[in-house]
């Protein structure tokens, strides 16, 4: 089964409920596909394993095939290239290497090289594997890195996705394929305001979800509202606690503190696994 | 005219609290929401919509039927796996590149504009501000926050205002770029946590490879006051400087779902005061930007 964590709203605490979800169970493959900001690793102080770059094609231009025509630069959607009586400059960053430039090219003028944009790393924490990305800083382009994330997905495992927060590519490039979403959120309204828009994006997708109301206690009723009306499962709530909050900035993952939680999370893996039908 | 955008790298730190505190501090200030993926700001600010812009940042491919005879080109050459064996656009992979569009042999596929978001120009209680809404799941969030800047410039120009204020997203990627890239400060507002400092630090790095002076400011540093003097002496070491340290109340909250900033709703507040004093030495730092940068 592959579940993915997410959040429209940053901090809600999308990383705090995989870490710990994947700590209560067994045969964990946890992805971090959150490859701006990778924070799984540092609740789980994984042993690493293998260390990969991560690179995606863009083009280069054979100057002395080029007759400066400029059908690469009208073709590409994205302007990565920019064509002048004398010279060819391509933009790594705008480029989505699609290839187009390469196939219209009426000169054959223009090949693929590879351009570095992050880094693949593979860690284990006991019998939990770990897989994570890192953007490199400057680069615009979370997708093909998180691609190369999910490239690692061990389908014979429990397979938990950590999200980037947010609603587009990032979010989408993450969910696609989950059997199962755990929407974490705040009882706030931003937390309610943006728990409405990542439940339009899987209802589009036509993914199961479920919610996970973190720091409850605090703020007002509305998620609670929002849910019943809508009809969508509350799988667990998470109290706003200090300690809870204490541990947390430690880098501790507080099941392993506050063992009553172990079950609680290992139920919500559980009742996950029920909604799915796996 | 001087550009101010409040990021943090890890999401969740306080970015809006603080953006939208700074409006109500700010005298005559533009206000540009570019978290456009889950923008948050208009719940405190409250904006009155004045005008209404479609977005079409994306294309997508359609497959005209009538047309296809199935060889199944387009499937191989699509980067994006985008195209399904019953050879239809899946919309959440296309991502308008066109390519298929050139190699279909029957002339089948085309690409259309699709209206991806909505960028709003507005009035608030504390003056103008631009936004926008991408439209859930879409992508290309980067050029919509191009859109929001260009509408605040606009704006600024117009009201003469000196100062354009940008709540960003999280991360680091398109969007983030797009809110840092020419602005003259960056703060990046975060908390004394193990992600807080990890992510401050791929933050203040984003802004030191494009070149824009940084700021920090730690919300809520009393929840652990160890990690709060790891970010202190961190930023000391790396000549940044740390303009705040907001302690942590349950009363942001209670503003929150007042639908009010922190100053309006709870004036007196330690946070409020803190957040003021934030306020002051920012303003000071961008009125002699100069010298700094």
């Amino acid at each position: 089964m592959i579940v993915s964590i997410v959040s429209g709203k940053g901090g809600t605490g999308k990383t705090s409920v995989a870490v710990n979800m994947a700590l209560s169970i067994r045969n964990v493959q946890l992805l971090d596909c959150d490859v701006e900001e990778p924070n799984a690793h540092l609740l789980l102080h994984p042993k690493i394993s293998r260390i990969e770059p991560v690179y995606v094609p863009i083009p280069s231009v054979n100057e002395k095939l080029c007759d400066h025509c400029g059908k690469c630069s009208k073709f590409c959607q994205y302007n990565a290239i920019f064509v002048s009586p004398e010279k060819v400059l391509i933009f790594p960053e705008l480029c989505h290497s699609c290839s187009g430039c390469t196939l219209i090219c009426p000169k054959k003028a223009i090949a693929e090289d590879k351009h570095k944009i992050g880094t693949l790393k593979l860690a284990s924490a006991g019998d939990l594997e770990l897989v994570y990305g890192e953007l490199e800083v400057g680069e615009p382009l979370a997708v093909p890195v998180i691609r190369e994330v999910k490239r690692q997905i061990d389908k014979s495992r429990n397979v938990i996705l950590d999200s980037p927060p947010g609603t587009s590519c990032p979010v989408i490039e993450t969910v696609k394929g989950s059997d199962f979403c755990i929407l974490v959120t705040e009882p706030t309204p931003f937390g309610l305001h943006d728990l409405k828009i990542t439940v339009q994006v899987l209802e589009d997708m036509k993914i199961p979800f479920g919610v996970v109301i973190n720091r409850a206690g605090i703020g007002d009723k509305k998620v609670y509202e929002y849910c019943r009306e809508k009809n969508i499962p509350i799988l667990l709530e998470i109290p706003f606690q200090r300690k809870i909050a204490e541990l947390y900035s430690k880098g501790i993952p507080f099941s392993l503190e506050m063992l009553e939680w172990k079950e609680k999370f290992e139920a919500l893996f559980n009742g996950t696994r029920k909604l799915v039908g796996k | 005219m001087k550009q101010l955008t409040v990021l943090s790298g890890k999401g969740g730190t306080g970015k809006t609290t603080i953006t939208a505190s700074f409006a109500v501090l700010a005298k005559n200030a533009v206000v540009a929401d570019c978290d456009v993926d889950a923008p948050d700001l208009h719940m405190l600010l409250h904006p009155e919509i004045i005008k209404t812009q479609e977005f079409k940042g994306s294309k997508l491919a359609v497959i005209d039927k009538t047309k296809c005879v199935e060889c199944g080109l387009c499937r191989e050459k699509c980067r994006f796996d985008a195209i399904t064996e019953n050879f239809e656009v899946d919309p959440f992979s296309c991502e308008g590149c066109s390519v298929c569009t050139i190699i279909c042999p029957v002339n089948a596929i085309t690409l259309t504009e699709r209206i991806s978001g909505h960028a709003y120009i507005s009035k608030t209680r504390y003056g103008f501000m631009a936004h926008a809404m991408l439209s859930p799941g879409e992508a290309n969030s980067g050029k919509l926050v191009t859109l929001v800047r260009q509408n605040a410039k606009v704006l600024a120009e117009k009201e003469d205002s000196d100062l354009i204020m940008i709540d960003g997203s999280p991360g680091i990627g398109c969007p983030v770029i797009a809110s840092v890239t020419g602005v003259d400060v960056g703060l990046v507002v975060t908390e004394p946590t193990m992600s807080g400092i990890h992510d401050l630090k791929r933050a203040l790095q984003l802004l030191a490879h494009f070149d824009v002076p940084s700021f920090v400011c730690v919300n809520m540093y009393d929840i652990n006051k160890n990690n709060t003097e790891k970010i202190e002496s961190f930023c000391k070491e790396n000549s940044v400087e740390v303009v705040g340290k907001i302690p942590f109340s349950p009363k942001v909250t209670e503003a929150m779902v007042n639908g009010k900033t922190i100053i309006e709703y709870s004036p007196r507040s330690a946070v409020a005061k803190e957040i003021e004093v934030v306020w002051e030495k920012i303003s000071v730092l961008m009125s002699k930007k100069q010298s700094f940068k």
